[in-house]
């Protein structure tokens, strides 16, 4: 295998190539689609290549939007683009509570105003060992922290996903504890590369992919990149995320790609990266190690997994 | 109305076509590029996932031929106790060719490390030596009784088939729970019949 460019290629230099291009014409573009596109989208891929490390290929829309993981539509891979039909995202709202100073309730459209969309892409390693490599819209999740300004104390992120059992018809049922939780250190929401998702190649979120709004965490397993947020709190202890509730032994808070650490049920050490035949090695932190790793560098990630 | 051997006889060609069938359709679906977007992962599972029901197949006939009216059924059982290996096979080679492409170091790693690839893996050697055995020349060679002693390996293969099928779902366990389910009952009427209904009768 190709060593990866973001290996060898000065830090300030890979990330002006890459990632932190912004692209207000895309944004606008993104934001003002209508939804009736999502269905005629032609793979136009020529304008995110930009942003690809070598070695990696973008994953077709058609890949990206037809399996899935989002258990609130089943947990069939195919289930999210099926029975996501009927889940509206518009209008929407994200609460944001805890520890911050006032607490406040988000338009979704108001907090698009305020903000600046930009591209990024993405590599999505699941913890099941397969991967993508996903153009993403959307804008830092830090962002989003400096507009609601929490307070000292507050050491974690906690997000929860919408409840809606009518449009999401697994939350009838006990298929996970509901509504699904998940949860970032301080710094790792603060860090550039945390993204909160508002669409994909151009087009606002398919409902399968998390719409309106999601979280992608790059250098951790996808489960942690929650979706439909529609409550961000700031606590002072840990949360306990979904997975991690139902097993603690398997899914760890944390939760960072590591070919060194196997999960129970599958090795870590390579992934299937969806689109080709033969296996790819597992990079660590997924290949974001240089941006993350300084995080880390105090754990013994075998036991923090 | 009692069935006879002659009529399952005749019923053979058509169960074969109709359980070999499916693993044709599929492969086609492979090649042809129909198998959704991780083709490798959806060959193999829904290889596995045959193997495991024709393997119950095989036990609930064993049942069946316990009632008068069905015992010839038995006839079909060799014939379908095989498709269940060949379903088997498949879907070892799926993980071993396609899935791994022959790493045989990380496959070993696999069996020995993960405890749902352990139980598979172990299931499958429990049905190699039935597979070996399933003619008549090893019935004679080997005498009725050992052979049938051999051939009880189907019950731990097809537990351990079942509960690695459960253990390889993150959530939504209910179907593998079925799967354990229909298998322990099926293994607890084997024993009730062999072992304490002899004894209650004495």
């Amino acid at each position: 295998m190709k060593i990866p460019n973001s290996e060898i290629t000065p830090y300030e230099l890979y990330l002006n190539r890459r990632k932190f291009i912004k692209s207000t014409v895309l944004a606008s573009i993104g934001a003002s689609l209508p939804k009736g596109l999502n269905a005629n989208h032609s793979d136009n891929s020529e304008i995110y290549n930009a942003y690809l490390d070598e070695g990696d290929e973008l994953n077709k829309f058609s890949e990206i939007t037809t399996y899935n993981n989002f258990y609130e539509f089943w947990s069939g891979k195919g289930d999210p683009a099926k029975y996501s039909k009927d889940f509206k995202p518009e209008p929407w709202t994200i609460s944001v509570d805890g520890l911050v100073n006032k607490p406040k309730t988000f338009d979704f459209d108001d907090l698009l105003k305020k903000i600046t969309i930009e591209d990024r892409v993405y590599r999505l390693r699941c913890v099941e060992a397969w991967s993508m490599v996903i153009p993403w819209q959307g804008f830092p999740l830090s962002a989003l922290i400096n507009i609601a300004e929490p307070l000292s104390s507050a050491k974690f992120v906690k997000f929860e996903t919408i409840f809606r059992p009518t449009e999401m018809p697994a939350q009838s049922t006990g298929l996970l504890p509901w509504p699904y939780v998940e949860g970032l250190r301080m710094d790792e929401a603060m860090n550039p590369l945390t993204l909160l998702s508002t669409g994909l190649y151009g087009h606002k979120l398919p409902n399968q992919n998390g719409a309106p709004i999601r979280l992608v965490v790059p250098w951790k397993y996808g489960f942690k990149s929650i979706k439909s947020i529609t409550k961000i709190s700031f606590t002072e202890s840990r949360p306990v995320s979904t997975w991690q509730s139902l097993a603690p032994h398997e899914y760890g808070f944390y939760s960072n790609v590591n070919p060194n650490v196997d999960h129970p049920r599958w090795s870590q050490s390579t992934e299937r990266r969806i689109g080709e035949f033969k296996r790819r090695k597992t990079l660590m932190y997924n290949g974001y190690e240089k941006e993350v790793s300084y995080m880390y560098k105090d754990l013994d990630l075998k036991k923090f997994f | 109305m009692i069935f006879l051997t002659k009529h399952y006889q005749g019923f053979k060609p058509i169960i074969l076509l109709a359980l070999i069938a499916p693993s044709l359709f599929w492969i086609f679906q492979f090649f042809n590029g129909k198998l959704g977007v991780n083709p490798i992962e959806n060959l193999m599972d829904k290889m596995g996932l045959m193997a495991l029901r024709v393997i119950i197949l095989t036990l609930i006939i064993s049942m069946l031929a316990d009632i008068k009216s069905f015992k010839s059924i038995v006839i079909l059982r060799r014939m379908i106790g095989l498709i269940a290996f060949y379903y088997v096979c498949l879907h070892f080679l799926t993980y071993i060719i396609l899935d791994h492409f022959f790493d045989i170091k990380f496959i070993l790693k696999d069996i020995a490390k993960r405890p749902f690839i352990t139980f598979g893996f172990i299931s499958f050697i429990c049905l190699m030596p039935l597979a070996i055995t399933s003619n008549k020349f090893s019935i004679k060679k080997l005498g009725y009784k050992i052979w049938k002693r051999i051939h009880f390996l189907i019950y731990p293969a097809a537990i351990l088939s079942s509960l690695h099928f459960y253990m390889l779902v993150r959530a939504n366990k209910t179907e593998p729970f079925i799967y354990i389910m229909i298998v322990c009952c099926l293994l607890l009427y084997r024993i009730f019949k062999r072992i304490i209904f002899p004894y209650l009768v004495r």
